[in-house]
C-alpha cells in the first residue's frame, strides 16, 4: 500500500460542523487502523483543536471559505490535514499561558490548542500555504484490513438536514 | 448537538451543575453563560459535574478556567466531578489538575 487519500471533505467555517469532522475522522481511524481507543480519542481532540483554529482563521478574513480536511493513509500511519484560508501564523511565536502554579494562569482562557495537538499525536506540522495554513497530524498504526483505497469526497454543506452555515 | 445543563440547588451552599454532551467551541458558550448566570444569582460554590461529558477540548477548559477565576473573585470556588479518563486526560496534559479540585462523585465534592 502506498500513501493514499482515503477521504476529503469541506465543511463551512462554522463551529457546529466541528463535531462532524470529529465523527468522520474517528470513524475512519477506527475502521481502517489498528489503533487503541485512547489513540483515537487523542486524534479526535487534536482534530477538534485544529478545526477550531481553522474556523477562527477563516472567519477573520474569508468567512465563506471552507475548512478543508483530508485523511491519508500509509502502511504504518494515518495523517489528517486541516487547511484554512486565514492569515497564517508563526507557530514559534505563539504566546502560551503561564505555568499552572502561577496565579496569572487564571487570566488565560485560550492558547492551549497547539500545545495540545503536539502532545496528542505522534507528529504535527504547521505549514504556511499559498492561501492559509495547513496542519498535518500523524498517528502511527498499521491497517485493520487490506489494501482497499477508495477515496471519498464529501461537501458537508450539501447534506440535507444540517444547519445553514450562513 | 445540544449541551445538557442541569442545575441542582439541593446541596446548599453548593450548586451542582451537571453537564451532558460534548463541550467544544460550538457548545462551550452555553456553559459559560450558565456559569455567569449562576454567579449573578449569588451562587459562589459551584460543582461542575462532568460525568455526562463525552468530549471536552481546550475551549471547554477555557470556560472552566474563566469560571474558576470569576468565582474566586467572589471568594467562591468551582470544583469538578470527573472520573472518565478520556476527559481527565485533557486536564492532566494541560496541567490543570493542579488548578482544579477534581472529585470522583458529587457527594465527595459537596462534603468539603
Amino acid at each position: 500500500m502506498q500513501r493514499a487519500l482515503v477521504l476529503e471533505l469541506d465543511v463551512p467555517s462554522s463551529p457546529e460542523y466541528i463535531a462532524i469532522v470529529r465523527l468522520v475522522v474517528a470513524s475512519v481511524a477506527s475502521s481502517r487502523r489498528a489503533l487503541a481507543d485512547e489513540r483515537i480519542d487523542d486524534l479526535k481532540l487534536a482534530v477538534s483543536e485544529a478545526c477550531t483554529n481553522a474556523i477562527e482563521a477563516n472567519r477573520s478574513i474569508r468567512p465563506n471559505a471552507p475548512v478543508h480536511v483530508e485523511i491519508w493513509e500509509s502502511p504504518d500511519r494515518l495523517e489528517v490535514t486541516i487547511e484554512d484560508n486565514g492569515p497564517g501564523f508563526d507557530p514559534d511565536k505563539l504566546e502560551f499561558p503561564p505555568p499552572v502554579t502561577d496565579p496569572e494562569r487564571l487570566n488565560f482562557e485560550r492558547g492551549l490548542g497547539i500545545p495540545l495537538i503536539k502532545t496528542l499525536v505522534d507528529s504535527a506540522s504547521f505549514v504556511r500555504t499559498e492561501s492559509g495554513t495547513s496542519v498535518r497530524m500523524t498517528v502511527f498504526g498499521g491497517p485493520v484490513n487490506g489494501d482497499d483505497t477508495a477515496t471519498i469526497y464529501m461537501d458537508v454543506s450539501q447534506l440535507p438536514g444540517l444547519p445553514d452555515a450562513g | 448537538m445540544e449541551l445538557g445543563l442541569e442545575v441542582d440547588d439541593s446541596r446548599r451552599p453548593y450548586t451542582v451543575l451537571a453537564v451532558n454532551g460534548e463541550v467544544d467551541v460550538y457548545t462551550a458558550p452555553r456553559l459559560r453563560e450558565k456559569l455567569v448566570e449562576l454567579v449573578s444569582q449569588g451562587k459562589h460554590q459551584i460543582v461542575v459535574d462532568l460525568e455526562g461529558v463525552d468530549f471536552l477540548d481546550s475551549t471547554g477548559l477555557g470556560v472552566l478556567v474563566g469560571g474558576l477565576k470569576r468565582l474566586r473573585s467572589h471568594d467562591g470556588d468551582l470544583t469538578l466531578v470527573c472520573t472518565h479518563q478520556r476527559i481527565l486526560k485533557v486536564f492532566e496534559i494541560t496541567g490543570l489538575t493542579k488548578v482544579f479540585s477534581i472529585y470522583g462523585t458529587v457527594d465527595e465534592a459537596v462534603a468539603e
